[in-house]
């Protein structure tokens, strides 16, 4: 049998417990996708439920609907062009008369509306009392209660919600919001202009189009005038007048007259609805903000949250690192013994297994920092940071909420350049975009971690702060940069709540850690598959290759010399030769692998490149591995283990770069030119989808490289003049 | 007195806003009206922005956003 499916909308306030909510009805049955024709995050679940299938649309949270950020317009547009079955409105009961404006808005716009007053025992504790009859009654829509962190009220909620969609009673409010007298002519006055002089069929409901028309709202006011055909001057210039003269009569823009008409009528509401004891107010977030934002205490904790972050991710996630590293190693040995001889074989076993493995054995850590990052969001603590941090932010002509996505980088720039949605301001978000590559991603760790161990043993943390330090102050001058050159302007007004603190949900902090873990995940899935396949067709043709030496009947010999040894020798020394004679092979197939790497067609692009980075002091090898690193930084460690023909990574991997040509000077520039250089594909992808201009991309590239050898000159040819090595 | 002005722990009653048009009318839906009781809950340690509560609810501003705010009737207490 056919089902009959209901479109809901969820709508409401940030940190009004919408994303619990959603969660709790669709548990893990959602799909997160992107809003069409733009970047905002568009969460849908599908779900069937006494006997309809429900397909729940979780809308970007928003204190409004008018069209000032992406997140508004989106929601308005889908209320408006999709027409879903129901709105429900998740209203922070703590919070009534704000979370009522938009209530008030969407009451305007023709759809059926559902309150569901959540959070309903904090406000209770907090002795706020509301009458959720009255309010039914004062506003014409259904009211339930719900506490979104203990499912309670859920069930009821969607009941009410199936009703009401099902009801085929029109569309009729009776409690409209009234304005002031002067503006309810207007609004009737450019009402019956419309339907007699317009003559067009508006898309809109018409008392909708004329308030938002009065409000100057431009994309209502552009859509109507394009209906409106030629009758679309006439209609502009009557609206020009009306406006006037209630700007005339109020001295300021209807649209802010509106704007406090439309709390004049909350105010009313809540009058009647909402009564208060305030002395029994036990308020724990204000407590933990004595602490948490204090004036002396407030930075050094914030300091200590954020070093136990990255203490977490990189300490405890060695162990599940060292699991899968062993799991992928067994995979490889697998794969080998069982595949037949072929270059198929060679593609699997020297191809993609090592290169998809080593970006895989990164998932732990990428998981427990957005685990952990999930918790500052979950909390409320991001809201506090980007308080505290605001005035650090705003030297750079940036946002304090900038520091967020700024703050991802550490992990992954893919997720932190999609964290610049929450900016509202579109040059913000571009200009953030920009800068954010420079914090230093997780997967360049890898590489400092291998070059400082090799040549600044005992100061390699302090050197691999440097590092991190040099991307930060790097962002800083190139956000200055741009704030005054390319992206002029100031920034955009920094009003934001600071939320309660709330308790997080094991369940929610699971879910965001796990969208965000699957876009690593689809990252190593496509773009590292592709790129570890490029590599290994680079390195491992062409097959014929002339060798210097001809390995194998080398290795023949060598191998009849210690047998003949073996022979001669005592049974006491016989093992010990043995180990000799495996060592002596092991060198000789390295060093064919080594000049196998050097004469492929990866060792000739490295080697044609190398002029390039010669006053870097990089030498061909380090090109290769740099220039593998733009397929993800993940590769230039592997990269470089197989042209410095080591079998083991880590340690193997550091003595030969040490006996190689290299010097701390040189490693440092190796590691200042991996921090500064272009980005990984899929960052640069991110990119362009974020920002929505190819050009963008472009400039982060050349800008980022261009500015990555010049620093690199500076510090290696700076360094050999006064000396250092 | 403008609400940049006011010290931590002091309330007022917001009697007028100037400032741009995007600035003001977010104020405005954010519940920042003329006859609304601010209090000022912090400064940030760097002094800048400043925590308020207004309508129950707590919200941060910067300095200059602030001076975009005048307040009357200003008092110690919450």
């Amino acid at each position: 049998m056919h089902k009959k499916s209901i479109t809901i909308a969820l709508a409401g306030n940030p940190n009004s417990g919408k994303t619990t909510i959603f969660n709790n009805i669709t548990g893990t049955r959602q799909k997160v996708g992107n809003w069409p024709g733009v970047t905002v995050e568009k969460k849908e679940g599908l779900i069937s439920k006494y006997g309809y299938d429900l397909k729940i649309v979780d809308l970007p949270g928003t204190y409004s609907l008018t069209p000032f950020s992406i997140e508004e317009i989106i929601a308005r547009d889908f209320v408006l062009e999709e027409g879903p079955d129901v709105v429900i409105d998740i209203i922070d009961a703590s919070n009534l008369e704000r979370s009522l404006y938009l209530a008030t808005q969407l009451r305007e716009i023709d759809c059926r509306v559902i309150f569901a007053l959540n959070m309903a025992d904090v406000a209770r504790t907090n002795g706020i009392k509301i009458d959720a009859e009255k309010l039914s009654e004062l506003l014409d829509l259904p009211v339930v209660f719900t506490v979104g962190n203990k499912n309670e009220g859920i069930d009821t909620l969607l009941t009410k919600a199936i009703e009401l969609a099902g009801s085929t009673a029109e569309i009729q409010q009776k409690r409209k919001v009234k304005y002031s007298k002067d503006i309810e002519n207007a609004i009737v006055k450019l009402q019956d202009f419309i339907e007699n002089k317009v003559e067009a069929r508006l898309a809109y409901n018409l008392r909708w189009t004329a308030i938002k028309l009065l409000e100057n709202d431009k994309i209502v006011t552009e859509r109507t005038l394009r209906e409106a055909g030629n009758k679309g001057d006439d209609l502009f210039r009557e609206v020009q007048a009306l406006r006037a003269h209630l700007m005339d009569r109020f001295n300021d823009d209807p649209e802010i007259v509106m704007t406090d008409e439309r709390y004049g009528f909350i105010a009313g509401i809540i009058k009647k609805t909402l009564t208060s004891s305030a002395q029994n107010r036990v308020d724990i977030s204000r407590n933990i903000d004595l602490v948490l934002t204090h004036r002396y205490l407030g930075f050094p904790v914030f300091i200590l949250f954020i070093w136990a972050m990255f203490q977490l991710t990189f300490s405890v996630g060695a162990y599940p690192m060292e699991w899968i590293d062993r799991v992928v190693t067994l995979f490889a040995i697998g794969m080998n013994n069982l595949l037949p001889d072929s270059v198929l074989k060679d593609l699997i076993v020297n191809g993609i297994i090592p290169g998809v493995g080593s970006v895989i054995i990164f998932l732990p850590n990428i998981l427990i920092l957005f685990f952990c990052i999930a918790i500052f969001e979950d909390t409320g603590y991001m809201a506090r940071a980007a308080f505290l941090m605001d005035r650090i932010m705003h030297v750079i002509g940036l946002h304090g909420k900038s520091f967020i996505p700024m703050l991802m980088g550490f992990g992954c720039n893919v997720p932190a350049v999609v964290a610049s949605r929450t900016l509202e301001s579109e040059k913000d978000r571009i200009l953030t975009i920009l800068i954010t590559p420079f914090m230093s991603c997780s997967a360049k760790l890898p590489i400092y971690i291998i070059l400082t161990g090799a040549f600044f043993s005992a100061k390699a943390g302090t050197v691999i702060f440097a590092v991190y330090l040099i991307g930060i102050i790097v962002s800083i001058v190139s956000g200055r940069l741009f704030r005054t050159t390319l992206l002029k302007g100031a920034d955009a007004p920094f009003v934001m709540e600071l939320p309660p603190y709330r308790a997080p949900m094991i369940s929610s902090l699971l879910i965001h850690m796990w969208d965000r873990g699957k876009i690593f995940l689809k990252k190593v899935g496509g773009v590292i598959l592709i790129g570890s396949i490029i590599i290994w067709v680079l390195s491992a043709f062409p097959v014929n290759i002339r060798y210097s030496l001809d390995y194998a009947s080398e290795i023949v010999r060598v191998e009849a010399l210690y047998e003949a040894e073996i022979t001669a020798a005592g049974k006491s020394e016989r093992d010990v030769i043995e180990k000799k004679k495996d060592m002596a092979i092991a060198k000789l197939i390295m060093a064919r692998r080594a000049e196998k790497t050097e004469k492929s067609f990866m060792g000739k692009i490295g080697k044609s490149i190398a002029p390039l980075f010669a006053p870097l002091g990089i030498d061909w090898r380090g090109s290769v591995a740099l220039l593998t690193g733009v397929v993800a930084k993940e590769i230039v460690v592997s990269s470089m283990g197989i042209l410095y023909a080591v079998e083991k990574e880590p340690d193997a991997l550091q003595s030969a770069l040490v006996k190689s040509n290299m010097t701390p000077l040189s490693a440092f520039s190796m590691m200042l030119f991996v921090l500064l250089y272009l980005p990984c594909i899929a960052t640069m992808g991110t990119i362009w989808r974020e920002t929505g201009a190819f050009k963008w991309m472009l400039f982060s590239i050349l800008y980022s490289t261009s500015l990555a050898w010049i620093v690199c000159f500076c510090v290696y040819q700076g360094g050999k003049i006064i000396g250092i090595n | 007195m403008l609400l940049s002005e006011m010290k931590k722990g002091q309330n007022g009653i917001i009697s007028g806003m100037g400032g741009k048009g995007v600035l003001q009318r977010r104020l405005r839906e954010m519940g920042f009206l003329k006859g609304t009781k601010v209090y000022v809950e912090k400064y940030a340690p760097l002094k800048d922005p400043l925590e308020l509560i207004v309508k129950g609810y707590h919200i941060s501003l910067r300095v200059e956003e602030a001076m975009q705010i005048t307040v009357d009737d200003v008092k110690q207490g919450f």
